[in-house]
């Protein structure tokens, strides 16, 4: 695949579509910083790519060590013109469950260290007038849905806050994009109950990068977007109803 | 732990070209303790320094990614000027445009100058620039009597042919990799009045471009031959020379009012009322393959049926700065931007290599839209673009689709270059390889050029995105001991 971006940094590269997206811009012949927790997995990946590849053991929840981290990798990138936040947690959370740990984690890993990720990527950029940011927010943040309050919550504040960075760097010739994936085989998906149309991570790897070329919210595969569409449609008094 | 740089010091920096580009932290400093300052945060903060002019090389030589990047611009003072001598004291910030400026109502011209009136004297410095009279006079760096140097733990020595010849002549031309210019001693040339006496002259092929080049070198002050890269076969090479040359003593009947700035200056309407800050614009759609075909090709008919032999009078700046009549130019080249690719090659073989480059354009689909054609003599400097020959330096679009093209057709070209003896310039440059760069310059000249960077850089802090390009490895070596760096650089030599 020929993409546009040489200097890229993957939060969320040591599994799912995250890795598949640090693999897939290794392919393309950019360099990429990978950025997780699990230093195995990633180190796989740098093991095969030289010094295309560098890793980064990191927790997005250590906010305060954020903005050293990110000047450090840019420096050792030797410059940035794309960020993705892909690290995302959704723990299996039962239908009666109320377990603030569990919600916190997932609040803290989808959203707050994508603002405290995205808020360093959008300040170079500002500066620079030039790079892509992309974060991996869900068609979960559409709706409500009974099955996983805080997750649903997570996904929709971070596609709010997609949206914004958009309004507030385009002028700047920034591109955000908004990524909703519908049902990827990762770790995540895996063994849970009423997936359909499933894609691999790998594929869906390839379309996210195609569709961050150009900007906007992106549904992946597309035709989630119709879906979302109607779900978005049903009134609230039928939705509950719904074993969603 | 390495400091923090203040994100709003962070810039996108193009090279001139526009087709290539990075990100620095950029700094401007106004006088010699700030700059100072600058080396000092770079040594805290681990980064390397990349020291920048006016910005106006092509490709990436003042380029220099994720590194402290130090904006000389500010540093723009005129320092001495003594009208009976024409020698002048400069801050390296000091550009072209200010220089001719301050000194042509005395009755004195830069010894050497660019197309372009914008750069800076520190960047004049760094490239070693020459200008249409290259054969006659060398280049800008055979007319510095002296410079100020800083090196980067922020001493400075005031450096002269005499006391330190190896610094002189590696300095100058040595691309900002040994320290940074703060100023520059200048001798000018004494001029009679502000007109050079010009005449035109059409060539049919390129052959014949040569010849006449030859014919006229000897009584020329300056030479300058523009080639129509689009015509093919028989026409191949065919264009105009420019041949001027200055007014002696009396010749001018009011030198006083000629040498005057405002009789110098380039007009800022064209045809006396179209504004020339929108000409770009215009230029846009017409600046492709089949636009400038026609260009090239009205230019050449153009002075072809203009009349022969027919000597006509143009101002200094007139003459010499053909690069500034049309704002922002390069602009017209669309988001893309261009490259210049040019290459010195010596007489002997220079015309069969030349005629070679512009087969090869037409063969990969992107003729040059512009082709200039100089004659050139060899100098000390080490690295030194300069031979007995000719140089031809060809413009080509980039856009996203021909990139690639452009790159592969620059290393083919490379290969013509080399074999026929020639040699490069990094002020144009952005597509050279580390073998050809190599391969043009030779190991010893690169072992003696480095060893003279140990020397005066021992933390190896200075480079750009040019000398990482072209040197490599060299750069990974900032927190390194001199001995280890002294270790690589014997492996990346060998």
């Amino acid at each position: 695949m020929n993409l546009p971006w040489k200097h890229a940094i993957v939060l969320g590269a040591s599994s799912g579509i995250g890795k598949a997206l640090a693999e897939e811009l290794l392919k393309s012949g950019a360099r990429v910083a990978l950025v997780a927790r699990r230093m195995e997995a990633m180190e796989s990946i740098a093991s095969t790519n030289g010094d295309k590849a560098l890793v980064y053991a990191h927790d997005v929840r250590d906010y305060s060590a954020i903005p050293r981290l990110f000047q450090q990798i840019t420096k050792d990138l030797g410059g940035l013109d794309l960020v993705i936040y892909a690290s995302g947690a959704m723990p299996a959370v039962d239908e009666h469950e109320y377990d603030f740990a569990k919600d916190r984690e997932m609040l803290e890993t989808n959203l707050l260290g994508g603002v405290a990720w995205l808020d360093e990527a959008a300040k170079r950029f500002e500066q620079t007038k030039t790079g892509t940011i992309v974060g991996i927010s869900s068609v979960a943040g559409e709706r409500g849905r009974r099955g996983s309050p805080a997750y649903c919550t997570s996904k929709a504040a971070i596609t709010t806050f997609l949206e914004s960075l958009r309004n507030r760097l385009s002028r700047y010739g920034v591109t955000v994009v908004t990524i909703k994936p519908g049902f990827i085989d990762t770790e995540m998906t895996r063994g849970k109950p009423g997936i359909f149309w499933l894609i691999s991570a790998e594929e869906a790897a390839r379309r996210i990068l195609d569709a961050s070329r150009s900007g906007g919210t992106a549904y992946i595969p597309g035709r989630w977007r119709y879906v979302m569409f109607v779900i978005k449609a049903i009134p609230s008094f039928v939705f509950k109803h719904l074993p969603v | 732990m390495a400091s923090l740089l203040p994100n709003d010091h962070l810039e996108r920096i193009k090279g001139w070209g526009g087709a290539v580009a990075s990100d620095g932290y950029v700094w401007r400093p106004s006088t010699t303790d700030q700059l100072k300052d600058v080396f000092a945060l770079a040594g805290e903060s681990k980064r390397l320094v990349t020291i920048r002019g006016a910005g106006r090389s092509y490709g990436d030589a003042s380029l220099g990614s994720e590194n402290v990047v130090l904006d000389m611009t500010r540093m723009n003072r005129i320092l001495e000027w003594d009208p009976a001598t024409g020698v002048i004291r400069c801050e390296a910030g000091v550009t072209i445009e200010q220089l001719w400026k301050y000194c042509i109502p005395d009755g004195w011209w830069p010894p050497v100058v660019s197309g372009t009136m914008y750069p800076t004297l520190g960047g004049v410095l760094g490239m070693n620039i020459h200008g249409k009279n290259n054969f006659k006079v060398g280049p800008i760096g055979d007319h510095v009597l002296a410079f100020d140097f800083m090196f980067t733990n922020g001493e400075t020595r005031t450096v002269n042919r005499e006391s330190d010849v190896d610094l002189f002549y590696a300095a100058i031309g040595g691309f900002g990799m040994l320290g940074v210019f703060t100023s520059v001693t200048l001798q000018m040339k004494k001029v009679y009045s502000g007109f050079l006496e010009v005449e035109s002259i059409v060539t049919k092929d390129l052959h014949e471009l040569f010849e006449v080049f030859l014919e006229r070198v000897p009584q020329s002050d300056y030479l300058v031959g523009w080639i129509d890269a689009f015509a093919t076969g028989s026409k191949l090479g065919r264009g105009q020379i420019h041949q001027a040359n200055y007014l002696k003593p009396g010749e001018d009947p009011n030198p006083a009012q000629s040498l005057r700035v405002e009789n110098q200056e380039l007009p800022n309407n064209i045809l006396g009322f179209f504004p020339k800050s929108v000409v770009w614009l215009f230029l846009r759609p017409l600046t492709n393959q089949l636009g400038w075909r026609f260009v090239n090709w009205a230019k050449y008919l153009a002075s072809a049926i203009a009349p022969k032999g027919k000597k006509f009078k143009q101002s200094h700046a007139g003459f010499a700065f053909l690069l500034d009549y049309v704002p922002d130019w390069k602009r017209s080249y669309g988001p893309g931007g261009l490259i210049q690719y040019q290459s010195f090659i010596p007489k002997e073989t220079a015309e069969a290599a030349f005629r070679k480059q512009f087969e090869m354009s037409k063969a990969n689909g992107n003729v040059p839209l512009l082709a200039v054609f100089k004659r050139h003599r060899p100098d000390k400097f080490l690295m030194s673009h300069a031979v007995d020959g000719f140089s031809l330096a060809l413009d080509y679009k980039v856009t996203e689709s021909n990139r690639e093209a452009i790159w592969k057709l620059a290393r083919e070209m490379n290969e013509v270059v080399l074999a026929a003896g020639g040699r490069f310039y990094f002020a144009k440059d952005a597509t050279l390889t580390p073998d050809a760069f190599k391969r043009f310059l030779g190991a010893e000249t690169i072992d003696k050029f480095l060893s003279l960077k140990r020397k005066y850089d021992p933390e190896n802090l200075l480079a750009t995105d040019l000398s990482k390009r072209l040197l490599g490895d060299l750069h990974s070596l900032t927190n390194r001991t001199p001995s280890q760096v002294s270790e690589k650089v014997e492996s990346i030599i060998s």
